[in-house]
C-alpha cells in the first residue's frame, strides 16, 4: 500500500480540473435548482454549448478560440430559450423532462455521423486550443504544485497562491464559525479566527501533496479564478432584490405573482444565467484538454454535477464550490485506494473467495457504486448537504 | 345600532352614504365602481363554478363576499386577478379592461389578492417576505442586482415601510424569524401586510379570518377598517356573519356560482333568499338570528 500515492491522487483531485469544471457547472445549476427551484436535468447540454463553441471556432474559422467565448454565451442563451419557452409556464416536472431530452438531443446531434464534418462525430474536435496551450507560461511536460513554497512556483505565484488561500480561509472560516456558534454570537471572533487558521493549515498541508502537469495547472489557475469571480457575483445577486424574487419563486410562485412579479420572465432569467455559467464550465473543460468529445456531455455528467451540488448544499454558493471538490476527492480516493489495494494483492482483490477486482478496469464500477451510496447516505443523514441550513430544511411548505 | 353610528369613521360614513340609495338587488349599478364584472362564467368539467351576470364593487367601501362553501368565491377571486381565465365574460378594474392582462400586471395596476390557503414564503424571513411585496424595485432587474448603489437607497425606504407595517400588525417581534415559524393566524396577518406593500387600490382578501384566534380577529377587524380609512377599497370573503355585519358597508351573496343577493348588512340579514341559501347549506342553525 503506497499511501502517499493515494494521498496525492485525493488531494490533487480536490483542487483538480474535474473539481474546477464541476464547480462552474454546479454554480450554474445552483442558480437554477438551488435558488429558483427549476429542475434542470440538462446541464450537460449547456456545457456542450461552451465546449463546441470554442472547439468549432478554432477549428473551422482558424481564428483564436477566444472568439468562441461570446459565441458560447449566445449558444447557451438560445439553448435556454428553447428549453424555457415551452415549459416554464407549465408545472415543474415538464421542465425536468424537456431538459433531459434536449441535452441528449445536443449530444446525439454532435456525435452523429451525418454532421461529422461539422462536429467531428464521436471523435469530437481535437487540438484546437493550441493558442491556449502554447501561450502557457508553464511547461506542459513538467510537474507543478499548488503549494505556495514549492520549487515549481515563482515569487509572484507564491504571493498569489498565499493571498487566495488567505481569502478562502477567511470566507470559509466565517462560515464554519457560524455553524459552530449556531445562535449564540458570543466569542464569534475567536471561533472565526480558529476556523480560518484551521482552513489555512489544511490548504497549506493539502496543497503540498498536489501535482499537476503544465496545461492542467494553467487551466486550474484560470478556472478557479473564474469560479471565484462568478461565485462572488452570484453571492451578491442572491442578496439583491432580484435574488429575493428568485428565492420567492422557489417557494411559491403564485404568491410572488400576486405581488406583481413576472414569474415567467424571472424563471427564464435564472435558467439562462445558470446555463451561461455552465457554458464556461464546458469551455474550461475542453480547453484544459485541448479537445471536445461528445460523450463528455452525457446525462451522467448532469447527475454527477447534481450529486456534487447536493453534497455541498443547495442554495449556498460555498456549497456549490466545495461540494464538487469533495465529490472528486472522494472518488479519487476510492479509485486510488482500490488501485493500490489491487496492486499490493498481486493484481486482483478477492474477499471470501469472491473475485471483486481482477482487472484495473473493474475499479470504475466500484467508483460508481460509491457515488450511489454517497447520495443515499447524504439523503438519509444530511439532506441539507454539508453547508446547507438544517433549520431551513425543517420548515414545511405551507 | 345607535352606538355603531357614533363610532363610524368619516370614510365609513361617506361609503355608507354613497351606498344608501343603491337598490338591494343582484347586479345593481354602484355610483363609483372600482371593479366591474359582466357575464363572467367558468366551469370545471360538468360543474359551473362561477356564473356572474353582473357585479360592481363600490370604490372606497368594504364589501363582503359571502356564500356557502363551494359557492365559487375563490374561483371568482382567481378570475378577477387572472390566476384563472373565464370561459366567457368581461371585467374591468379602475376603468381598464382586464381581459388578457396577466396576473402580475393586475398587481401593478393596484389590485392585490391574498389566498385562502396562506402562501407565506416559509424559508424566507418575515422581513424578506414583506420587502418582496414592494413593486417597482430597481434591484429586481438582474443587471442592477450587481450594482447595489442603484437600489440600496430604495431598499432602505422599502425596509422602513415594511417595518412600519409589521409594527402596525404586531409582527415586529418576529421580524427576523423564518415565516415558517409563524402561527397560522400570524401567517394570515403577514400575507395581508405583504399585500399592502404593493400600495394597492383594491385589496381582495380570501377568508382572512380563517384560523385566526378570536383576540386577533378583533384587531384584524380594526386593521381592515383602517385600510378603508386610508382610501383603499376592500373586498373580502368571510363566513362569520357577526364580523361581516360589523365591518362591511355592502354585502354580496354568492351561491352555486351566481350572485343571488346584494345589499347593506341589515338588508342582507333580512333577505329570505339569503337565509334560504345559507340555511340550506348550514343545516338549521341560523347564522343571522342574532342580528
Ligand atoms: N381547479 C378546479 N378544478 C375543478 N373544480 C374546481 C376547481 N376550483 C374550484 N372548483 C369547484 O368550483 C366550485 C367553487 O369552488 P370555490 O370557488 O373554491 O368555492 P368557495 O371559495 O366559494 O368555497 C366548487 O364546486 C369546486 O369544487
Ligand atoms: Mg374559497
Amino acid at each position: 500500500m503506497n499511501w502517499s500515492n493515494i494521498l496525492t491522487a485525493t488531494l490533487s483531485a480536490f483542487f483538480g480540473v474535474n473539481a474546477m469544471y464541476f464547480a462552474l457547472s454546479a454554480i450554474g445549476l445552483n442558480v437554477q435548482f438551488g435558488y429558483a427551484g427549476l429542475l434542470n436535468f440538462g446541464q450537460a447540454g449547456f456545457m456542450a454549448c461552451g465546449a463546441y463553441a470554442v472547439g468549432m471556432t478554432a477549428h473551422y474559422y482558424g481564428i483564436s478560440f477566444w472568439w468562441g467565448v461570446p459565441i458560447a454565451v449566445v449558444y447557451a442563451v438560445i439553448f435556454g430559450l428553447i428549453m424555457g419557452v415551452p415549459t416554464l409556464r407549465l408545472r415543474a416536472d415538464y421542465l425536468a423532462i424537456v431538459t433531459i431530452a434536449l441535452a441528449e438531443c445536443v449530444r446525439l446531434i454532435v456525435r452523429s455521423v451525418t454532421f461529422k464534418k461539422y462536429f467531428g462525430g464521436s471523435d469530437g474536435i481535437n487540438q484546437f486550443a493550441n493558442s491556449f496551450v502554447s501561450k502557457t507560461p508553464f511547461n506542459p511536460s513538467s510537474k507543478y504544485s499548488l503549494y505556495p513554497f514549492a520549487d515549481s512556483v515563482n515569487a509572484v505565484g507564491s504571493v498569489l497562491l498565499l493571498v487566495s488561500f488567505a481569502v478562502c480561509s477567511v470566507l470559509l472560516g466565517h462560515m464554519l464559525a457560524q455553524k459552530w456558534a449556531k445562535e449564540e454570537r458570543q466569542g464569534f471572533q475567536t471561533k472565526w479566527i480558529i476556523s480560518a487558521v484551521a482552513v489555512m493549515a489544511f490548504l497549506m498541508i493539502a496543497s503540498k501533496q498536489t501535482e499537476y502537469d503544465g496545461l492542467s495547472f494553467k487551466s486550474l489557475v484560470v478556472g478557479w479564478i473564474l469560479a471565484a469571480v462568478i461565485g462572488g457575483f452570484i453571492y451578491m445577486l442572491m442578496r439583491s432584490p432580484w435574488g429575493r424574487v428568485i428565492k420567492g419563486i422557489r417557494e411559491d410562485e403564485d404568491a410572488v405573482r400576486s405581488l406583481g412579479k413576472n414569474v415567467y420572465s424571472y424563471k427564464m432569467q435564472a435558467l439562462i444565467l445558470g446555463g451561461v455559467i455552465a457554458t464556461f464550465s464546458g469551455i474550461m473543460f475542453s480547453v484544459s484538454r485541448g479537445s471536445v468529445q461528445p460523450d463528455n456531455y452525457s446525462r451522467d455528467v448532469t447527475f454527477y454535477v447534481l450529486t456534487a451540488l447536493v453534497l455541498g448544499g443547495l442554495a449556498k454558493v460555498s456549497g456549490s464550490i466545495v461540494g464538487p471538490m469533495l465529490f472528486w476527492a472522494i472518488l479519487s480516493f476510492v479509485d486510488a485506494f482500490l488501485n493500490e489495494l489491487a496492486k499490493s494483492w498481486g493484481g486482483h482483490v478477492d474477499i471470501f473467495g469472491i473475485p471483486l477486482i481482477t482487472e484495473s478496469s473493474h475499479i470504475g464500477v466500484y467508483v460508481q457504486v460509491v457515488i450511489g451510496l454517497m447520495l443515499v447516505f447524504l439523503m438519509v443523514f444530511r439532506p441539507q448537504g454539508l453547508f446547507g441550513n438544517k433549520k431551513e430544511m425543517a420548515l414545511d411548505g405551507h | 345600532m345607535a352606538t355603531d353610528e357614533q363610532t363610524l369613521s368619516e370614510t365609513a360614513r361617506i361609503a355608507r352614504a354613497a351606498l344608501a340609495n343603491v337598490a338591494p338587488e343582484p347586479g345593481v349599478a354602484k355610483p363609483d365602481p372600482i371593479m366591474t364584472a359582466e357575464g363572467v362564467r367558468r366551469s370545471f368539467g360538468g360543474i359551473t363554478a362561477v356564473d356572474v351576470e353582473r357585479v360592481e364593487i363600490q370604490r372606497g367601501s368594504i364589501t363582503a363576499l359571502i356564500g356557502p362553501n363551494g359557492a365559487g368565491k375563490t374561483t371568482f377571486f382567481n378570475l378577477m386577478t387572472a390566476f384563472d381565465t373565464p370561459d366567457t365574460g368581461k371585467w374591468w378594474f379602475d376603468g381598464k379592461d382586464l381581459e388578457g392582462v396577466q396576473a402580475h400586471k393586475t398587481a401593478d395596476m393596484g389590485m392585490v389578492r391574498t389566498f385562502q390557503l396562506t402562501k407565506s414564503l416559509t424559508k424566507m424571513s418575515v422581513i424578506e417576505n414583506m420587502k418582496l411585496g414592494a413593486t417597482g424595485q430597481k434591484g429586481e432587474k438582474w443587471w442592477n442586482g450587481l450594482l447595489p448603489f442603484t437600489w440600496l437607497a430604495q431598499e432602505r425606504e422599502i425596509e422602513a415601510r415594511a417595518d412600519a407595517l409589521l409594527a402596525r400588525f404586531k409582527l415586529d417581534h418576529m421580524r427576523n424569524e423564518y415565516a415558517g415559524t409563524l402561527s397560522g393566524g400570524q401567517r394570515k396577518l403577514l400575507e395581508m401586510s405583504r399585500a399592502l406593500m404593493t400600495n394597492p387600490k383594491l385589496v381582495m382578501l380570501d377568508e382572512p379570518m380563517a384560523g385566526v384566534n378570536p383576540a386577533l380577529k378583533q384587531s384584524l377587524n380594526q386593521h381592515i377598517k383602517g385600510l378603508r380609512d386610508e382610501g383603499m377599497t376592500v373586498l373580502f370573503v368571510e363566513h362569520d356573519m357577526d364580523m361581516v355585519h360589523d365591518i362591511s358597508d355592502w354585502v354580496i351573496v354568492m351561491a352555486e356560482g351566481m350572485i343571488i343577493a346584494e345589499g347593506t348588512p341589515d338588508q342582507i340579514s333580512s333577505n329570505p333568499a339569503v337565509i334560504d341559501a345559507y340555511l340550506g347549506a348550514h343545516q338549521g342553525k341560523s347564522l343571522l338570528e342574532d342580528l
